[in-house]
């Protein structure tokens, strides 16, 4: 492989620890989140190239990466990093910077799910897993994929058909408009 | 005893056995669950992904409430009590967006969070001895030995600071410990708290399909003839997603076990799994189930 020069820009990090949280400088590349890192299988940045990216500069590569909407969340990274660095954090503040730039995610239908899900709680407060499916499966056209699972759960009364919402609702709306007021 | 109870939304459909075992072991024991009115969706993984407001605010609604209801906040779902103790660790570190936040908690529902909310998580809280000593007497070790893989997943341990109450977050017991005064045999295997894949198991089934593939191997490879779980997204995967050719392993909810030894009727909750649980327990000479 050619090698390739790449100049080091500090912007990135200091935008990603801030929207993170995580002290992503403290990064010494020890792998050892990427050793325990359950779905790197599946994966185009390792997790530790992740957060070399970062302090790298190299923004295009990490929002058009698979890694940031593969991330489980599952948090081992941070259980075992020794300098504390939440990776599933620092994805996190990737993917929204990626929606925020209008940049195609890598995995639309992880991307679509999680959209799908944010709007279900939006109406009534709480998810209504059956709607959300279905909006998902619009979004998707994946109609067919799992049909046979969703059919088996509503026999056994796992699907609720009508959504719950809460009695308090204005409340609960209020709450949720804050994200705009307190993003000044 | 009484505890606040909030179920989440995957307790009130996907994992309704988990709360109705739940309530039925708590209310056996002499508990009073009193259910957080008008609790919100948690935000779950969706919520940190996309909104980080979203993700603090949601979560925040309901230690409000649960701090103002005054009870210890009883929670069965691993991934609403991750986002309850991550938003507690969020507002203690006091950073300016945890300050705003709390002004507009306070003018959206009258009210800031003081700090005082105590989360319990089922496991949590039957480890306590308060619960312990409800439960002595009771357990009855119905289970006569059946070799059971403890599966803890991730929600309950990580990160080990905010979330875990195990003494060791890398190798938890307090399931295993539980499974053993049921009369059952806890195995000692490799992928306690291995990821499963949890929401990816929509948008990437084939994704969650290797996750819970080799979650079950390590299970099958330990001997263990069932798996236990206290999440109702592993509970969901590992029941819905074991597509190899050998008979799939039946998994449970912790509560369900625990309700199994208390002589408690848990015909109606074992025949909402996918794996129908009923005839290995019948095997085991648990003649009530049917
Ligand atoms: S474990 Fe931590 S320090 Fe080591 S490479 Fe990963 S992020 Fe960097
Ligand atoms: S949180 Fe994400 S990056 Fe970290 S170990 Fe889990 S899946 Fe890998």
């Amino acid at each position: 492989m050619a090698a390739q020069q790449v100049i080091p820009s500090p912007r990135l990090v200091l935008v990603i620890e801030k929207a993170s949280g995580q002290p992503v400088s403290r990064c010494y590349q020890c792998h050892k989140c990427t050793g325990g890192c359950p779905v790197t299988g599946f994966m185009d940045l390792m997790p530790h190239q992740v957060v070399r990216y970062v302090q790298l500069g190299l923004e295009e590569d990490l929002l058009k990466s698979k890694t940031i909407w593969q991330c489980a969340a599952c948090r081992t990274c941070i259980s075992r990093c020794p300098n504390g660095i939440d990776i599933a954090a620092i994805n996190d503040a990737l993917k929204q910077r990626t929606l925020a730039r209008g940049v195609q995610p890598a995995l639309p239908a992880v991307a679509a799910f999680h959209q799908a899900f944010l709007n279900s709680i939006k109406g009534k407060g709480r998810v209504h897993e059956l709607g959300m499916m279905i909006a998902f499966k619009m979004k998707t056209g994946s109609y067919f994929q799992d049909v046979l699972l969703g059919l088996q759960m509503f026999r056994r009364g796992k699907l609720r058909l009508l959504p719950e919402g809460l009695k308090n609702r204005e409340r609960f709306r209020a709450l949720w408009q804050g994200e705009k007021e307190g993003q000044r | 005893m009484k505890l606040s109870y909030y179920p989440g939304c995957s307790l009130h459909s996907t994992a309704a056995e988990f709360s109705a075992s739940t309530e039925a072991v708590f209310r056996h024991l002499g508990v009073e669950l009193q259910e957080l009115e008008d609790w919100c969706c948690c935000g779950a993984t969706s919520g940190h992904s996309l909104n980080s407001y979203l993700s603090h605010a949601l979560p925040l609604h309901n230690l409000i409430l649960a701090e103002a209801a005054g009870e210890d906040l009883l929670v069965p779902c691993a991934a609403c009590y991750n986002s309850l103790k991550a938003a507690q660790a969020f507002m203690a570190a006091g950073s300016q967006e945890a300050l705003e936040l709390n002004e507009w908690a306070d003018q959206a529902l009258g009210r800031q969070y003081q700090g005082g909310a105590k989360v319990r998580h089922v496991i949590d809280m039957l480890a306590d001895p308060t619960m312990q000593g409800l439960l002595e007497g009771r357990l009855k070790p119905v289970l006569n030995g059946l070799p059971l893989a403890a599966y803890y997943g991730c929600l309950l341990t990580r990160p080990p600071k905010v979330a875990s109450f195990e003494a060791n977050p890398e190798q938890p017991q307090l399931m295993d410990r539980l499974l053993a005064r049921c009369g059952a045999t806890p195995v000692a295997w490799s992928h306690k708290n291995e990821c499963c894949g949890a929401s990816l198991a929509i948008p990437q089934p084939q994704v969650v399909v290797e996750l819970v593939r080799k979650i079950v191997a390590a299970a099958r490879r330990a001997g263990a003839k069932a798996i236990v779980t206290a999440c109702p997204l592993c509970q969901t995967n590992l029941d819905s997603r074991q597509v190899n050719g050998e008979e799939a392993l039946p998994v449970f909810f912790i509560t369900e076990i625990i309700g199994l030894a208390l002589g408690l009727n848990a015909t109606p909750w074992l025949k909402k799994h996918l794996v129908d649980p009923r005839p290995l327990l019948q095997q085991q000479g648990l003649r009530a189930v049917s």
